[in-house]
């Protein structure tokens, strides 16, 4: 009888956690990182990375979780009517925070986010399988040219990154591909190892996970990936273009400024840390340092290119 | 994969991992609305001191448990705990309704217990080659699958084609709302910045499900579920013999479920459908499915929880996620410090293997922990009266629907969903057609749109959507599901005309 009590009333203990956890997520000292997409993204992932070592390095837990719904729009949306003591920050990405708003009224502005931190970015990446006919990036260009719409290339999302390189890229070796939208990178992979497509606008991610089973033609960095030594740079080839999906944090609005400056110092020091760096480069991810000082001038930059783009391809108006 | 790993997985720590990981998961999973996905994720940061493959062992118990846990709010409160077990609610509530929701609650967990054994072997023996299935389907299959789903509409509204469409058609239109996951568009809003995330599936199936049981419990005097008299003196060893007496079911299904779960974005829900339609495609005279059939529990469950190894196929193989819970447990490996991909296996074979030894165990561990919590279930559920049933789990149902994406507006949804379909039900609408569209809605307009721009490019639409052989196959598929029945029930027909 005892053994049933313990056992009914440890089944109680257990869900009253469970909900509790998976509904609150905020206790004493510790800090809400809410990822705006649902669990299991790269973003999810450099926010878990990131968690482990803020733990070691400043002693509070970062508890994370996810606000997803309209593409990321619905967390960024409710960010500002949120309490800006600094227990609460929020993941962004670029171009999302970009392209959303200029796309309709999606309940917040691109400078309504007060990102004080860009840490990381996925390089875009041409990627094809091991036994393609593509060797080199030119080979893939000589095919399109021959057969304009031909050279059919999945991505994930539509006005995303990878749709803006396959843009940007198309207009500068003056080739006409066909953009395949799939939910997700995992999905736009699954169909380049199926090949149901001949190539993916994909990221350096890819390349990490993949292998052996796949050749990257080309990367959107400045210099080559640690990783990938062999595989050149589309600067080196011809093509400037360095770009990705960049990843930082944000706070609310009512932030103060000393707030925003300790934040940004916090993942300035972890991006430092050389263990963090590596996790993040073996997960084919490249490292960025654009703290709060710097961060206006960067998304000034972002932002042009990005609505340039998508406005010459008819993403937006 | 020598016997080595296998004695790893049986360290005294990976058991314990293993026990903790299946109640723990089966408890999550009986919360309508905290679903697999969720419970790995909110599980994952314990797992980061752990080895890698005690953490993996940790994540596909509570995983495996919690597709099992889904059963108890399915068959004792018509409420799917996750997606996976809707069908689970056809025969298993009421069976439930006639006195013996212990019974069905048992057969549920002798019938999870067999289909996460087929499916955890499919992943030890099969993986490689089974990876390649996933491959092979393409933006067209997954079109054409849809569509296959969606026919099983016509066969789980008896009689009621019509509203079963309706309800069909409503689901698919409310699938579009929002954020298009692949266009980008922003559709059906209205203007309204809520309405931006568009519908939750697992909000509204709780309100679509769960909300109508508690206006009902509310509007009569009886009680919840009535105890008949003649109680089963050993209901567990009843349901072992109604479950093994279905072998061919019990095996079909599972199969069923390990191969659907391979297929990245088709998930558990699918799964279970597509095995409880098959198993009332075959069901004998005297079986009458809707109104309480072992078998439709049977089929449900077992397919669902086989979904769980299938799906480990393409994420342990190709680093690919089948399932959302994949997902998360491939991102807490990255975390680990492990390079998945194609290389796992080769780099990392210990671990692997370990692994699915270790989720081998947890499947059997969940027979003893699934049968006691499943009794404490169904004796809480009976025995608490109304006055505190009703509040607990309304309680619960705004908390589950709240924690999906911490919105608040998914709660107020998800309330009018439910007094939406309280009154639908009383025209003798059902909510699964509904469900089954804003499920399917999705995964049928990607699958057309990449498979028209793709059969654009190469100038061969008709190839692309027809000239496939996998393609044929589904579509043939479709063909005689929809057609057979009708065929049949006219030449019975003609004879008693005759």
């Amino acid at each position: 009888m005892l053994i049933k009590k313990i056992a009914k009333h440890t089944a109680m203990l257990t869900m009253a956690a469970a909900v509790s956890m998976s509904a609150s997520s905020t206790y004493a000292d510790s800090v809400n990182y809410i990822i705006p997409f649902g669990p299991g993204g790269e973003s999810d992932i450099s926010a878990r990375i990131q968690q482990s070592f803020y733990k070691e390095k400043f002693g509070d837990d970062l508890v994370i979780s996810y606000k997803p719904g309209g593409g990321g729009a619905a967390g960024w949306a409710s960010l500002n009517g949120l309490n800006g003591d600094g227990q609460t920050i929020m993941g962004v990405n670029l171009p999302h925070i970009v392209i959303k708003p200029a796309q309709k009224d999606v309940g917040f502005t691109t400078d309504g986010i007060h990102t004080f931190y860009m840490f990381h970015y996925t390089p875009d990446a041409i990627v094809v399988v091991a036994d393609s006919p593509y060797q080199t990036l030119q080979d893939l260009i000589d095919d399109a040219k021959s057969k304009p719409g031909g050279v059919v290339m999945s991505g994930s999302g539509k006005a995303s990154a990878n749709n803006l390189a396959q843009i940007k890229f198309d207009k500068m070796a003056d080739i006409n591909t066909t953009y395949v939208s799939f939910k997700g990178t995992g999905a736009s992979t699954a169909a380049l190892l199926g090949e149901q497509v001949t190539a993916q606008w994909g990221y350096t991610s890819v390349g990490a996970k993949q292998g052996s089973a796949v050749r990257m033609l080309a990367v959107a960095m400045e210099d080559r990936h640690p990783l990938f030594p062999n595989v050149p740079t589309f600067k080196e080839l011809g093509f400037d273009m360095v770009g990705g999906a960049y990843r930082g944090i944000a706070l609310p609005s009512s932030a103060s400024a000393e707030t925003v400056t300790t934040w940004s110092n916090r993942i300035g020091e972890i991006n430092a840390d050389p263990a963090f760096r590596q996790k993040m480069i073996n997960g084919g991810f490249a490292l960025l340092d654009i703290d709060a000082s710097q961060m206006a001038e960067f998304m000034k930059e972002r932002s042009t290119e990005y609505l340039m783009d998508a406005r010459a391809a008819g993403l937006i108006k | 994969m020598d016997f080595g790993n296998f004695l790893a997985a049986l360290t005294p720590l990976n058991l314990a991992v293993a026990m903790f990981g299946v109640v723990a998961g089966t408890l999550i999973g009986s919360i309508p609305g905290l679903t697999a996905t969720m419970a790995v994720a909110v599980l994952v940061p314990i797992s980061f001191g752990m080895a890698p493959e005690t953490a993996l062992i940790l994540l596909g118990a509570i995983y495996t448990g919690a597709i099992y846990g889904g059963a108890y709010a399915a068959i004792l409160l018509n409420t799917p705990g996750t997606p996976s077990a809707i069908a689970t609610t056809f025969d298993g509530y009421p069976l439930a309704k006639r006195g013996k929701g212990d019974l069905a609650v048992a057969i549920a967990c002798f019938s999870s217990v067999f289909g996460g054994l087929v499916g955890a072997f499919a992943l030890l023996f099969l993986a490689p080659p089974l990876a390649s299935v996933a491959l092979a389907f393409g933006p067209v299959e997954y079109f054409w699958l849809s569509i296959f789903g969606l026919s099983l509409i016509a066969s789980l509204s008896q009689g009621n084609l019509m509203m079963g469409l309706a309800g069909g058609a409503l689901g698919m239109i409310m699938s579009t709302v929002g954020v298009a996951e692949i266009s980008a568009d922003i559709r059906l809003t209205f203007g309204s910045q809520t309405m931006i995330s568009g519908f939750e599936v697992v909000g509204a199936m709780i309100g679509l499900y769960c909300i109508p049981v508690l206006i009902d419990m509310c509007s009569t005097g009886e009680k919840h579920l009535k105890i008949t008299g003649e109680v089963a003196k050993m209901p567990i060893l009843s349901a072992a013999r109604i479950t093994f007496n279905s072998k061919f079911n019990l095996i079909r299904s599972s199969i069923i479920g390990t191969l659907v779960g391979i297929l990245p974005g088709a998930g558990g829900s699918v799964a279970g459908l597509v095995a409880y339609t098959e198993a009332k495609r075959t069901a004998k005279p005297h079986q009458r499915f809707g109104e309480g059939e072992p078998d439709g529990i049977i089929a449900t469950e077992s397919a669902n929880n086989a979904t769980v190894g299938g799906g480990f196929i393409p994420t342990l193989v190709l680093g690919i996620p089948g399932t959302p819970p994949d997902a998360v447990i491939l991102g807490a490996l990255m975390v680990q410090g492990v390079r998945t991909g194609p290389e796992l296996f080769q780099s990392n074979g210990s671990i692997v293997y370990t692994f699915i030894y270790g989720l081998l165990i947890a499947t059997i561990l969940m027979l003893p922990i699934g049968l006691i919590i499943g009794r404490y279930a169904y004796k809480s559920i009976v025995t608490i009266p109304k006055a505190v049933l009703v509040p607990t789990v309304g309680f619960m149902t705004i908390i589950g629907t709240y924690a999906i994406r911490n919105s608040i507006s998914d709660v107020v949804v998800m309330l009018c969903l439910g007094v939406f379909g309280w009154l639908i039900s009383k025209y003798g609408f059902s909510a699964s057609p509904i469900v089954l569209g804003l499920i399917l809605g999705p995964i049928a307009e990607q699958g057309f749109v990449q498979a028209w721009t793709i059969g654009a490019a190469v100038n061969n639409l008709p190839g692309m959507f027809f000239g496939r052989p996998l393609s044929q196959a589904i579509i043939a598929f479709t063909l005689i599901s929809l057609v057979l029945p009708w065929y049949l029930s006219r030449k019975t027909q003609n004879k008693a005309d005759a």
